[in-house]
């Protein structure tokens, strides 16, 4: 018999109280004696993890230590800038709004990006809204191959694959977005000798959820341990407003509404949570899978998506490689 | 064109396009995922390379590793759409489908 039967959801539970001090001890060590910053800027979206990464290095900093930066551009929902306002008034802290619109536009992330879609839908057009989105990788054998989905100005949509170069094009000109926001945080970093707090979650940052050197990078990453489940348990006792707790997780890059689900993941949040805690702690797919609500054969194919996401995202986590060591690098 | 030709025009293409090297040995039967041979932006350039080199197109149904994981799989994938578009070009054949009954 199994050493892990009975498995449920509550394997992801947390003692809030001592995490929160465990990690707000940690925020402090980190920006004062190892970093040896003043402070920390954290660019908040309105979604659960930044919310919580906000609220951690208050209480870790002081709130005159914060400074919390909203950087809209022309496809984010008017949502998240109103949530991310909810943030910043609920601590007291200070907070600044710049729209990185004109930067984009100025490196032409949306004319390179609407030239890639165009590719395979030759009629989208000013108006047109747009994401990408993976099929469901978990119900059979497939490869995670992205399909662009266009709407016209009239509502109407049409989902095509994307050939290589589309795909590419479409990915690395959205890149533009991630890459600029980093880019602000750091001016409002070196200006007020502030540490950039990074915001991914443990799933994102296991999974490679991230644009390389655009939100993946930062100076510290105060929750990328914590399973997602986790986040929203530490959401509930920091005392995160109740509407950003219940907002579902968006990636809020494309004009089109794209859950996180449909455009990485594959299954819900709380679903994928638990698989990787699952292959994380060696748990067999079969003793897993009632606690999930899969079959075994699902359970084994997400263990697998999760052994090849790593294998490919190896890169985006990868620091420079150098010829040979360099002493005091 | 057989199966071994089609063998060795996709191992080619997989050598010279992932920077394998000549050297790098890998059976015709190894899995390209589990080898971390190719990702699925691999198998996105693969499939293009499918479709450019041999004329067909490949459903999105089609895109498994049952079809596309390793060079045998791709071979018996490929004559098999062969052997269906040959079938559909072929006037009875055709009159079949279109009387629902091929």
């Amino acid at each position: 018999m199994s050493a892990h039967t009975a498995i449920s959801a509550d394997i992801l539970r947390v003692d809030p109280a001592p995490e929160t001090e465990r990690i707000v001890a940690r925020i402090r060590d980190i920006v004062f004696n190892q970093l040896k910053r003043k402070g920390a800027v954290v660019a908040v979206s309105g979604g659960i993890d930044s919310s919580v990464v906000t609220f951690l290095c208050a209480r870790a900093l002081g709130k005159e230590r914060i400074l919390v930066l909203f950087l809209p551009e022309t496809d984010s929902s008017s949502e998240s800038l109103r949530l991310g306002r909810m943030v910043a008034e609920s601590l007291d802290v200070r907070s600044v709004l710049e729209d990185i619109s004109p930067v984009l536009r100025g490196a032409r992330c949306y004319e390179r990006r609407d030239e890639s879609v165009r590719a395979v839908v030759p009629e989208y057009r000013e108006g047109y809204k747009c994401k990408i989105v993976l099929p469901n990788l978990v119900d059979a054998d497939r490869y995670a191959i992205y399909s662009v989905v266009v709407q016209t100005p009239e509502g109407e949509t049409k989902k095509v694959r994307l050939s290589p170069a589309a795909y590419l094009g479409i990915v690395a000109a959205t890149n533009f977005k991630q890459r600029a926001r980093k880019m602000i945080e750091y001016y409002y970093a070196d200006l007020l000798q502030y540490a950039v707090a990074g915001t991914p979650n443990r799933l994102e940052y296991d999974q490679g959820f991230f644009v390389k050197n655009g939100d993946g990078a930062a100076d510290l990453k105060p929750i990328a341990h914590l399973y997602k489940s986790q986040v929203c348990q530490l959401a509930a006792y920091l005392g995160v407003p109740e509407e950003i707790q219940r907002r579902p997780p968006t990636t809020d890059t494309y004009s089109l509404e794209q859950s996180q689900e449909e455009f990485y993941f594959s299954m819900p949040l709380a679903k994928m949570d638990l698989c990787l805690y699952g292959k994380n702690n060696g748990i067999p797919a079969a003793d897993l899978a009632p606690a999930v609500g899969l079959n075994e054969a699902q359970v084994t194919r997400v263990y697998n998506m999760i052994e090849s996401r790593r294998k490919v995202t190896h890169y985006l986590h990868a620091s420079p490689v150098l010829v040979e060591k360099v002493e005091g690098g | 064109m057989d199966s071994a030709t089609i063998a060795q025009q996709v191992r080619s293409f997989i050598v010279e396009n992932y920077f394998l090297g000549q050297d790098y040995r890998f059976a015709d039967g190894d899995s390209f995922l589990n080898h971390g041979i190719i990702d699925s932006t691999g198998v996105l350039e693969l499939v293009a390379f499918l479709q450019d080199t041999y004329g067909i197109t490949v459903d999105d149904e089609e895109l498994t590793p049952e079809n596309l994981d390793s060079i045998n799989n791709v071979a018996t994938y490929l004559l098999r759409k062969f052997e269906r578009t040959a079938q559909a070009d072929d006037p009875a054949v055709r009159e079949g489908i279109l009387r629902g009954n091929a």
